[in-house]
């Protein structure tokens, strides 16, 4: 399993560091991932954010490997990929409208090629095969990146993408993420393997694992990956080794299928923490640098916040839209009955009727 | 009708083909006139698919083009949605219908909603082509007529054309289309017509249904394998004076309930005809329409004509229980007449 730093941040392995630059942003990420997990619980148990799955703890295994990536790759990340997601850029205001039921949550920025969350599980595994096959076929250098859980390794669209992957010699690199639990499902009843890295003998691709919770390793295998692909060299699963410490959903209570035992020793484990650690004692960081950090995260999570709570709520009518080009005579039909039932409700409904 | 269909000028010489023929022209075509479209699948590239409709295509417009898949419908589709995301046009062959079903989660979670969950940034222009229907003792599983899961499936279309004109003027609507397009095309008309089809980009409009025998008393609603059917025992009927209206619907979705609905006006009595199980299948959403918005005109009882309740059978001797004939949609002819 690579390694950068040990879990009390000592440097493990000095040659895969990244340059001081690189390890900051890593820890400017992952703090923003951090901040959007926690600020998310609050404004859930507000009322103010829907059901939401969190991701704390798993921020090394997300920001480090989407951070790999610039704005021309792809990303197609599951429910539980905010942190990865919004590493690449995707604007926070957005996140949390999509967490909170709206369809601004929908429209993903024009100069980001990251897909919404994806919530039926491993069927982005394939469509990242032909994102990145479609790249190469344009000429182009980009890749896809697509992520998975240990749970999801099992479905069919897992196995099937990456022998089309190999076959094919698309330019994508599989990130799964073994976190430990499939909801209630442990890794171990999931699955007889103990090495998912090792999955990718079966479609002749590199496998490579990694300490999940350490992001300058996955940083640094999920790079070589990213390269490797953009050379032509194909693709290349990555297994984080991390661990959902909190429960699978903001509404679910892990306590039913895990005790506290199972859970025990992660949080020695934590991915910020480690960090933060070894830039404070490589002197790449003080606390006074961090603390300015951090407000500065507040501070661009609140603006996100506000941005959100701007958005219009959608007019009923508009469950209809963007189902084809153009409507067909029965969506046409559809929308009358829609308008004429709500007419009453204000303006907008009139004004489309009209 | 819906489709923003492009008309290209109208043809002036035409050539003698069969349907598989007129498929293989219009991908021809297609991939001739657009180097965006990639056509993929099992067995479509060396060998030009089991049932040649991809012969040539390879060799004409390379490796990269028309390319062969491993054996995985799931990953066919899924890969394909990736292309089109990507700004390809993926035109996939799955080798029969009934192997559609592994890539379900794809089409039904994915591909007919891209364009909703990402509010028009992505849309997904793929043609997914699949040969469909009985009548030519196929094993198992090679016969299924699954056209009402992908008509049920919101952000799909689905065309089946009964002609070899129609498959090329639809299939080249299809792949021009901003929106997927399941195509499925009767194995039992792939040889067994020939008529002449205009050379060149020909196209037929997505959503407009083709009235294939005109009369005032009777309407016969179907698509696909069974227009040739219908057609047979309209014939049978005119020669006993009865005027059968045959309308071949060639797109369910969009349908056009328009030529539905004229029709059934005039001749207040309604039989649809389909080869698939009879349960919930897309005769009943006709049945539906015309209950809804012609009921008044009726006369009698709709009477649907379809398979049954039951897997395809692949036992020779009695397949032609199962598959619709003239005979039984001349029984229903009948039967309204006399109600």
């Amino acid at each position: 399993m690579v390694q950068c730093l040990a879990p009390d941040g000592s440097v493990v392995r000095e040659d895969l560091l990244p340059d001081p630059g690189t390890r900051l942003e890593l820890y400017r990420q992952m703090r923003r991932a951090r901040h959007f997990d926690e600020r998310g619980w609050v404004l859930y148990r507000q009322g103010r954010l829907g059901v939401f799955p969190p991701f704390g703890g798993m921020e090394a295994s997300q920001v480090g490997t989407a951070a790999a990536l610039t704005k021309n790759d792809w990303l197609f990340p599951t429910y539980r990929d905010t942190g990865a997601a919004l590493t690449l850029g995707l604007p926070i205001a957005r996140t949390l409208a999509y967490w909170r039921t709206s369809p601004h949550g929908w429209h993903m920025p024009a100069d980001l090629k990251v897909l919404p969350f994806y919530i039926p599980i491993a069927t982005q595994y394939p469509q990242a095969v032909g994102a990145a096959l479609a790249e190469r076929r344009q000429g182009t250098r980009n890749v896809a990146m697509a992520f998975i859980g240990d749970g999801g390794s099992s479905e069919g669209d897992f196995h099937e993408a990456l022998n089309f992957a190999g076959a094919l010699n698309a330019p994508c690199v599989f990130i799964l993420q073994n976190n430990g639990w499939a909801i209630s499902v442990p890794t171990r009843a999931q699955t007889r393997a103990t090495d998912l890295s090792r999955r990718a003998d079966g479609y002749g691709i590199p496998g490579v694992r990694v300490d999940g919770n350490d992001a300058l390793a996955t940083y640094h295998v999920t790079r070589e990956a990213v390269e490797r692909a953009r050379d032509g060299g194909g693709p290349t699963l990555i297994e984080t080794v991390t661990y959902r410490v909190k429960p699978h959903t903001v509404a679910d209570d892990p306590s039913r299928y895990r005790s506290e035992a199972d859970t025990a020793g992660w949080d020695a484990k934590d991915p910020v923490t480690r960090l933060r650690t070894h830039l404070l004692n490589a002197g790449l960081m003080t606390e006074a640098s961090e603390a300015d950090l951090l407000a500065e995260i507040a501070a661009e999570f609140e603006a996100a916040l506000a941005e959100a709570d701007s958005y219009p709520e959608p007019t009923p009518a508009e469950i209809l839209d963007h189902v084809f080009a153009e409507p067909t005579p029965q969506l046409k039909k559809q929308r009358a009955e829609i308008l004429a039932e709500h007419a009453q409700n204000g303006t907008q409904s009139s004004k489309e009727q009209a | 009708m819906t489709a923003p269909t492009t008309h290209a000028p109208q043809p002036t010489t035409h050539k003698n083909m069969t349907m598989v023929a007129a498929i293989n022209d219009a991908l021809d075509i297609a991939l001739a006139a657009d180097d965006t479209v990639h056509i993929f699948g099992e067995d479509v590239g060396v060998m030009g698919g089991v049932f040649r409709a991809t012969d040539g295509l390879q060799a004409k417009h390379g490796q990269e083009r028309v390319f062969d898949t491993p054996l995985a419908e799931a990953a066919i589709v899924g890969m394909g949605i990736g292309m089109g995301l990507a700004g390809l046009k993926p035109i996939a062959e799955i080798q029969f219908a009934g192997f559609l079903y592994p890539a379900l989660d794809q089409i039904l979670s994915h591909l007919g909603r891209y364009r909703h969950r990402t509010r028009s940034r992505y849309h997904l222009p793929m043609v997914i082509r699949a040969p469909y229907g009985g009548g030519v003792h196929t094993p198992e599983q090679h016969a299924d007529s699954p056209e009402a899961i992908l008509a049920h499936t919101p952000g799909v279309k689905v065309v089946i054309p009964s002609t070899p004109a129609d498959a090329k003027g639809l299939l080249l609507s299809a792949i021009n289309d901003p929106d997927p397009v399941f195509f499925f095309e009767a194995i039992k008309l792939y040889r067994s017509i020939k008529e002449d089809v205009p050379t060149g980009d020909y196209r037929v409009p997505i959503g407009k249904a083709r009235i294939v025998t005109q009369g005032d008393d009777v309407t016969v609603i179907c698509y696909g394998g069974m227009v040739e059917v219908a057609h047979k025992a309209a014939a049978a009927a005119h020669a006993a004076g009865i005027g059968v209206e045959v309308i071949d619907l060639r797109t369910l979705v969009p349908m056009d309930t328009d030529t539905i609905i004229t029709s059934v006006a005039k001749t207040g009595r309604a039989i649809i005809v389909t080869e698939a199980p009879r349960t919930a299948g897309f005769h009943s959403e006709i049945a539906a329409i015309i209950a809804e918005e012609a009921i008044e005109h009726l006369r009698a009882p709709i009477i649907r004509v379809t398979g049954f309740d039951a897997p395809y059978p692949p036992f020779t001797a009695v397949e032609d229980v199962y598959r619709p004939n003239p005979l039984r949609v001349a029984k229903a002819i009948r039967q309204v007449m006399d109600y």
